[in-house]
């Protein structure tokens, strides 16, 4: 069970996420916890493809030893870029709802608000 | 003050974590990704993107000779998956357009 | 918002073409060493956001309209597919490497002693998504510091 520890880092940074969505009540903390999610799906795609003793594959001059697996890495980057962009529009949006309704408590927003 | 909403919110976070916590030891060990349930698969991953020498004929195979950049993850992200790279580019243009569309200076 | 000291100031401005040109450096090399379009995009822009911090809001945004911002995303984005669109006319597929062999420039095979002049429509492609990054994220930054600054809320 001592091998599996970057995997035991990653679920603990699932569940420090998970625990941010469901039990506060100001939206900046949700979004801080669904950020924290992300981050750790990027980490588990990043240690599933490490091979042990073994250097970046780029080819240099030197012929070397193993080298670790490029497609995990390249999926990485595609998804650190899109949790980027989906964060900018959940801030946008905050903050047209604090200037609208004054507040930021789900609590209150989700009771219905006083429109016409 | 305990609600019907606050118990279905602790009973859905104990059924996620098990699941997860069940499931991170289970995965293969960290460092190996040939061992599979505990014995080692014969045919190596990502084995034609980082390439070698063929025995039969002596020649190199792999990314450098195919896209001919030294870099395997640049030449697997622009030119053996150039369509993720498409969508992404895609996202992230639509993520700026929608947060310049919602900050609009009014004239009056 | 209103800008920083002097000092500050001075500093930004003094430090702005190193982190530029390290920026530009992790583009253009991004088939030889580690890096490519998106880590050296992200790099420049959080070099400008240094200077959008230094220098205040307003005074940023009298001189770096969003349209022109704008221009350059859309420049990077007709690039790239454009660059794709090319393989299919030349070659025979959707994101043919045309140039590998044939072209005038970024032609030769690599062989593993760092040569920038290989690896085809790669390179090229580096350099449209890091414009196309650069400008983007650049934006996002710049019009949410104007929008919560004092001389809006006063309208």
């Amino acid at each position: 069970m001592i091998y599996n520890i970057p995997y035991l880092a990653v679920v603990a940074l699932i569940l420090i996420g998970l625990y941010a969505v469901l039990f506060k009540r100001n939206l900046i903390k949700m979004v801080i916890g669904i950020t924290l999610i992300e981050s750790g799906v990027n980490l588990f795609l990043i240690t599933l493809g490490y091979r042990k003793d073994s250097i970046a594959p780029i080819r240099t001059g030197n012929p070397e030893g193993v080298m670790s697996l490029p497609v995990p890495q390249a999926l990485t980057l595609t998804s650190i870029v899109i949790g980027v962009a989906v964060l900018a529009l959940m801030l946008t949006l905050i903050v047209h709802i604090y200037r609208h309704y004054g507040t930021l408590d789900v609590r209150k927003l989700s009771k219905g608000s006083d429109d016409e | 003050m305990k609600s019907v909403r606050n118990i279905v919110a602790v009973v859905f976070f104990a059924i996620v974590g098990m699941f997860l916590i069940f499931s991170a030891l289970m995965v293969h060990p960290f460092g190996n990704p040939n061992l599979v349930d505990g014995e080692e698969v014969e045919t190596k991953m990502d084995d034609h993107i980082i390439g070698g020498i063929n025995e039969t004929t002596g020649k190199p195979y792999g990314a450098q000779t195919e896209t001919g950049a030294d870099n395997a993850v640049t030449s697997v992200v622009f030119d053996y998956r150039g369509f993720d790279t498409l969508g992404e580019a895609t996202v992230l243009f639509t993520a700026v357009a929608g947060v310049m569309l919602l900050f609009r200076r009014r004239k009056k | 918002m209103n800008g920083m000291s002097r000092i500050v100031k001075t500093v930004s401005s003094f430090a702005f073409p190193f982190v530029l040109i390290y920026g530009f450096y992790i583009i253009a090399h991004g088939h030889l060493t580690p890096g490519g379009g998106f880590q050296g995009g992200a790099v420049v822009a959080s070099g400008c956001a240094m200077i959008l911090v230094a220098y205040g809001s307003i005074w940023t945004m009298e001189r770096i309209k969003e349209k022109d911002l704008s221009i350059f995303e859309s420049l990077g984005a007709i690039g790239f597919i454009g660059l794709a669109f090319f393989g299919l006319i030349f070659g025979g597929y959707f994101f043919k490497n045309y140039i590998l062999e044939k072209g005038f420039f970024f032609n030769e095979m690599a062989i593993g002693a760092s040569n920038i002049n290989t690896a085809g429509v790669i390179p090229l492609m580096n350099f449209a998504v890091g414009l196309k990054v650069m400008a983007g994220l650049f934006a996002i930054v710049l019009v949410m510091a104007y929008a919560s600054s004092k001389k809006e809320e006063d309208k």
